[in-house]
Parts: C-alpha cells; sequence; structure tokens
C-alpha cells in the first residue's frame, strides 16, 4: 500500500484528493497505470528526424492525425442550413473553443457576406438613426472577453425517456468557448440616442431567415457588444461575419449573427423565435416567454459517454462548467452515484460567464461505477439533479435543460449516459 | 496637496479615463427616413410595421398550394416540417402538440416570420398580398377567422389568438 496521504480516497470508489496531481505525487500516482503503456518501445531515429519537414503557410491547418475530431451536425428536411453542429467537447480540453470546432445553430444557413457591403442601421425611437459598416466599428473603442456562448436547447436530448448512448459532445455540444472582441453596444445606442420610451431592442440578422430577436434595454447597455473578433481573428462566417450581437450569459439564439439591424422599441417585437420557438411549456399549459439567462451547469468530458477506459488505475476526471450567473464558485464530483461528493480542482482562469475547466484524481479499481458533477455558481445557485429539475418543469419544457449528468463505468470499461 | 485630497484627484482623473474610453468617434452615417423603410422589415404586435395590401383565406389556398404545401403538408399537417395547424386543447396536455393555431400568441407574428423566411428556400419572394392570404388561410385553417375574413394592416392585430392567455413573463422590466 501507498502511505502518501494525497493517494487517500477523499470520496467513494476512488475519488482522490484534488491536490494529488498538483504536489508532485503524480509519478507515484502512475505506478497504478496498467503495464500497457511500457510495452510500446519507442523507434531509434523517427522518421521525421531524417527528412527535412514541410514548408510554412499563410493559413495553418490541424495535424491530419486529428481529422477525427469533428462537430456532428445536422439539418431539417428539405434544408441544409436549418439545425445545428455540436462541438466536440470529448475531445477538447481547457477553456477555449477553436474557432472551426465551435458549435453553430443556423435557421437558414450560413450566408456569404462580403463585409464592404455589410451594413448595421440602428434605428427606431432613437434621436439620429445611423449606420456603421465594419471599418467604421472597427475604429471604436474594443473589448474583450473570454466567455461561453450556450444554445437554450443544449442537452435537450437528455430530456427523452431513454438516455441517449451518444458522446458529450452530441448531448452538449451546443456551448463553445471563446474571446470574444467587440463593440459595447452602449456605446453606439448613446450616439444614436435612445428615447425615454425605449425600453427593448429588436436585433435582426442578414441571413435567408432574417433571425430576430428582442432584447431588453438594460442588457443592451449593460454588457452587450457588436463582436467583430473571435479567439483574435475575425469572426467564422459560421459564427456570424463581420458582425454579431453578443449577449454574456443569455441562450445563445439571443445573440443575433450576421447583424443588420437594431430598432429600439418600446416592447418586445414577438418574433417567432421568442414565442413559437425558445419559449417554456410547462405541464399546466401555461409558457414562459424570455427565459434568459443561462444556468449554472457541469459536465465531465473525460471519461465520458462512449469512452472507453483503458484499464484499472489512476486517472483524471476533466470536465467543463459554467453559469449565465457569473463565475463558478465550485465543482464537486462523484465516482458512487451521488453517494459522496469530493471538490474538484479549478484551472485559471475562473472568469464570469466563462467556461471553467475543472479535474480530480480517480483511481478506477476496475469496478462499476457512475460518475456525476455538480457547480455551484458564485451566486450561490446548484446545478439540480435531473429528477429534481424536471419535477418543475414536465417532459414538454424543451429549453434550458441544465441537469447533472451522469456517466455509467462498467466492469469492462464502457462509459455510457445514464439517468439518476 | 493631503494624501486623501490627492486620491481623490487621482480617482477623479480615472473616473474621466474611464468616460473618455466609453466614448465613441461619432463614425455612424445619419440614416434617411427611406433608408429606414426599405430596411424595417419586422413587425410590432400591436400592427406597427404592417405593409398596405391584404389577402382572405381563399386566396391563401392557392398560395399555400404553390409554395408551402410540400414541407408542411395538406392544410398545414402532415409533412416533413412545422406542422402548422391544429393541436387544439393539447397544449396543457402530456403530449402538446404546438402550431400556429394551437400555441401562438400573436396573429401578427405569423405575417413576420412567413414574410421574412417563407418558403424557406425563397426567402421574400412572396408580395405582401400573398403573405396576408397565406396567413389568412393559415389562421382559417386552425378556426381562428372566418373564410371570407380580409387580412390587412388594421385587421391581423385584432385577431385574438386562442392560446395568448396562457404565456407569461419570465423577464421583469425594471
Ligand atoms: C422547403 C421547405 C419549406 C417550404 C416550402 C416552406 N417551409 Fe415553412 N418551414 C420550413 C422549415 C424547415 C421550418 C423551420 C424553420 C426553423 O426551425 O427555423 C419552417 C417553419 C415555418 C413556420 C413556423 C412554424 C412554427 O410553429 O414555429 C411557419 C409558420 C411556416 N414555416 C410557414 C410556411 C409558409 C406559409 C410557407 C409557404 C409560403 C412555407 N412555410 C414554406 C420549411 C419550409
Amino acid at each position: 500500500m501507498n502511505d502518501d496521504p494525497a493517494l487517500e480516497a477523499v470520496a467513494g470508489n476512488g475519488l482522490l484528493h484534488r491536490r494529488l496531481f498538483l504536489r508532485g505525487s503524480v509519478a507515484a500516482g502512475l505506478t497504478f497505470m496498467t503495464a500497457k503503456t511500457a510495452t510500446a518501445a519507442p523507434p531509434d531515429v523517427p522518421a521525421s528526424m531524417l527528412v527535412p519537414g514541410a514548408g510554412m503557410s499563410g493559413y495553418g491547418l490541424r495535424s491530419p492525425h486529428e481529422d477525427h475530431v469533428q462537430r456532428g451536425f445536422g439539418s431539417l428536411p428539405g434544408t441544409v442550413g436549418t439545425g445545428a453542429s455540436r462541438t466536440p467537447l470529448e475531445h477538447l480540453e481547457g477553456i477555449i473553443t477553436p474557432g472551426a470546432l465551435h458549435f453553430e445553430r443556423h435557421h437558414n444557413g450560413i450566408p456569404d457576406i462580403d463585409p464592404a457591403g455589410h451594413r448595421l442601421l440602428i434605428h427606431g425611437l432613437v434621436e439620429r438613426p445611423l449606420i456603421f459598416d465594419l471599418d467604421s466599428l472597427s475604429r471604436y473603442p474594443l473589448v474583450s472577453k473570454l466567455q461561453f456562448i450556450e444554445c437554450s436547447g443544449n442537452s435537450g436530448a437528455n430530456n427523452a425517456a431513454e438516455p441517449p448512448n451518444v458522446s458529450a459532445g452530441t448531448i452538449h455540444g451546443l456551448v463553445s468557448n471563446s474571446q470574444w472582441t467587440g463593440v459595447p453596444l452602449s456605446i453606439l445606442l448613446d450616439e444614436a440616442g435612445v428615447q425615454s420610451e425605449g425600453r427593448w431592442i429588436l436585433a435582426e440578422g442578414s441571413d435567408a431567415a432574417g433571425m430576430s430577436r428582442s432584447v431588453p434595454m438594460t442588457k443592451a447597455l449593460d454588457d452587450a457588444i457588436v463582436a467583430i473578433y473571435q479567439n483574435g481573428e475575425h469572426l467564422r462566417p459560421g459564427n456570424g461575419y463581420p458582425m454579431r450581437l453578443f449577449l454574456p450569459g443569455w441562450e445563445g439564439n439571443m445573440s443575433v449573427k450576421w447583424l443588420r439591424r437594431i430598432e429600439v422599441t418600446a416592447g418586445p417585437t414577438m418574433t417567432k423565435d421568442e414565442t413559437s420557438k425558445y419559449s417554456d411549456l410547462m405541464p399546466d399549459g401555461r409558457s414562459l416567454l424570455f427565459t434568459f439567462p443561462m444556468e449554472v451547469k457541469s459536465v465531465i468530458t473525460s471519461p465520458s459517454g462512449t469512452n472507453a477506459m483503458q484499464g484499472p488505475g489512476l486517472y483524471q476526471i476533466s470536465g467543463i462548467a459554467w453559469s449565465g450567473a457569473g463565475r463558478v464558485g465550485r465543482v464537486e464530483i462523484s465516482a458512487d452515484d451521488g453517494e459522496s461528493w469530493a471538490e474538484a480542482a479549478l484551472d485559471d482562469p475562473v472568469l464570469p460567464m466563462s467556461l471553467t475547466r475543472f479535474r480530480l484524481p480517480w483511481r478506477w479499481d476496475g469496478g462499476p461505477a457512475v460518475l456525476q458533477s455538480r457547480a455551484v455558481d458564485e451566486t450561490g445557485a446548484a446545478q439540480p439533479t435531473r429528477t429534481a429539475m424536471l419535477a418543475g418543469r414536465g417532459s414538454a419544457y424543451r429549453y434550458h435543460y441544465h441537469a447533472i449528468q451522469s456517466w455509467a463505468v462498467t466492469e469492462s470499461g464502457e462509459v455510457s449516459n445514464v439517468y439518476s | 496637496m493631503s494624501t486623501p485630497e490627492r486620491i481623490a484627484l487621482l480617482c477623479g482623473l480615472f473616473a474621466a479615463a474611464m468616460a473618455i474610453a466609453q466614448e465613441g468617434p461619432n463614425l455612424g452615417i445619419e440614416a434617411t427616413a427611406e433608408q429606414v423603410a426599405g430596411w424595417s422589415i419586422n413587425i410590432q404586435p400591436d400592427g406597427t410595421g404592417l405593409p398596405p395590401g391584404s389577402g382572405t383565406a381563399a386566396d391563401g389556398a392557392a398560395v399555400y398550394a404553390a409554395q408551402c404545401v410540400a414541407c408542411h403538408g395538406q392544410e398545414g399537417v402532415g409533412g416533413p416540417n412545422d406542422r402548422l395547424v391544429g393541436g387544439h386543447g393539447t397544449i396543457a396536455s402530456d403530449s402538446p402538440v404546438r402550431t400556429v393555431g394551437s400555441y401562438w400568441p400573436y396573429a401578427t407574428t405569423v405575417f413576420d416570420y412567413v414574410r421574412r423566411s417563407m418558403p424557406i428556400l425563397r426567402p421574400q419572394s412572396l408580395s405582401d398580398d400573398e403573405v396576408y392570404a397565406v396567413t389568412a388561410y393559415l389562421l382559417e385553417l386552425n378556426g381562428i377567422i372566418a373564410e371570407g375574413d380580409v387580412m390587412n394592416a388594421a385587421t391581423l392585430p385584432q385577431v385574438e389568438m386562442p392560446n395568448a392567455g396562457n404565456f407569461e413573463w419570465a423577464y421583469t422590466e425594471d
């Protein structure tokens, strides 16, 4: 037996203290790993050392060995661009979503927009209706924030009566995290001169759906930006090139892409995507409009659904947590179906309305396990169990699914989605 | 200068710097009334934004047969895409059927959405008369208006949608 206290279990079924990986006990820990890695002998001289490597390129591509890391996507019948692509969360680490793997949700395809011809009009209940283009916006004071965007339909697959046996990204991949850079909308609204009756805005995209959503003026003046950069480069076409609204922490559909028009209005416009869709139907027949903030949430991405364990031994559980209300306060992990919980370590940075990476060492003894994570945000809001969340909602409440995700590990090492 | 005074001055400078950072360079070009009119296509629930023109369910049946039926089915049911008709009385049940008729709170939204987005492969290809007509047809199939009722900028906002009373705001204006 090992008498290093860091290797003592802190919760049931093999959860170890979060400091294990931080304090150099890793070497001791590694002795738990299977002999499998030791049998693979390194080649004497790798071929890459015997010939010059490839030349440079103007815009980089990832290694072809990573080509299997793909977004899954689908579109409604008769369409190619009315649907969603999902970030393959189980293949990613850290908290930044590469632009090429950012989730997308479109209502009628990705428009091909030449910024030279694109304009943003701000009008309605304002003193001066104003037109901006990308060049003019680029001269405004810019702000950068590392923040998530999540579709309110994310994780809806887990509303199904039986748990779908699919990957973390397939269930939860309608969330991504980027550094968004843009112009505070408050500056543009200020220049246009909002009249006192102007309590809402309507934001409209220049896609073939004319995607439009109403946003309260308080949010528009608080932290809304007109984003023009994503992770340092101009927005991806699928994420609103050349400009999009970005509303930190609020349901993704409202962060209207390909932004062409902002109308200041007295009340909400009641568009299709804030009444027929993105409204929440409760069991008694009442429906909620304008459930804007995204709730506190977390999911373990490794190990996760459809993964195969590599034999008993030491693993690091890794996952993401986030909240539309601010910073993640803490994340706890259970390996015994919620019987006992241990606090995970949070990677820096822990930022408001950003994905936060959590980790915890786990010694898998080869027996059955159910892995869960539960997040609590800085306001004290806690992620509910699936049963508790559904109790108040019924089955027709399609959006804002944020319950604890459970992954079952079998003795043969298969990991799959379960309801607990 | 005393220390508190110095701090106060520094704070003042800092606040001024912040304010300057948040000021824009005023690069917006003032839009003319014509530009705004050509650009703005949304309809408010009170009918603001509705264009001239009109149509009835009878006119709309022809538009629907030519432009919509392939995706939304005969009389708005049974197509590969969203069902548009029926489902009345199911909204509070275990298997609610949400359609324009059973669920949508505002008739103006039908005009706004169909004009900007449908038919999905040729959005904004219908005339305003055609949009009024096909909107009337969907409302008539749902038993909300009568066959001969004319839908126009005055009548459409008056249409009472059956489920309108069941919507509540989760967001409170302050
Ligand atoms: C090629 C297929 C296609 C055609 C043709 C088509 N639609 Fe649609 N329609 C769709 C799709 C797909 C959606 C869902 C769009 C989305 O989810 O954003 C939709 C959504 C709708 C909705 C919203 C339904 C809801 O409950 O939210 C209405 C209303 C509608 N269509 C009306 C029409 C009308 C009227 C026409 C004819 C003028 C038409 N559609 C033609 C494919 C089509």
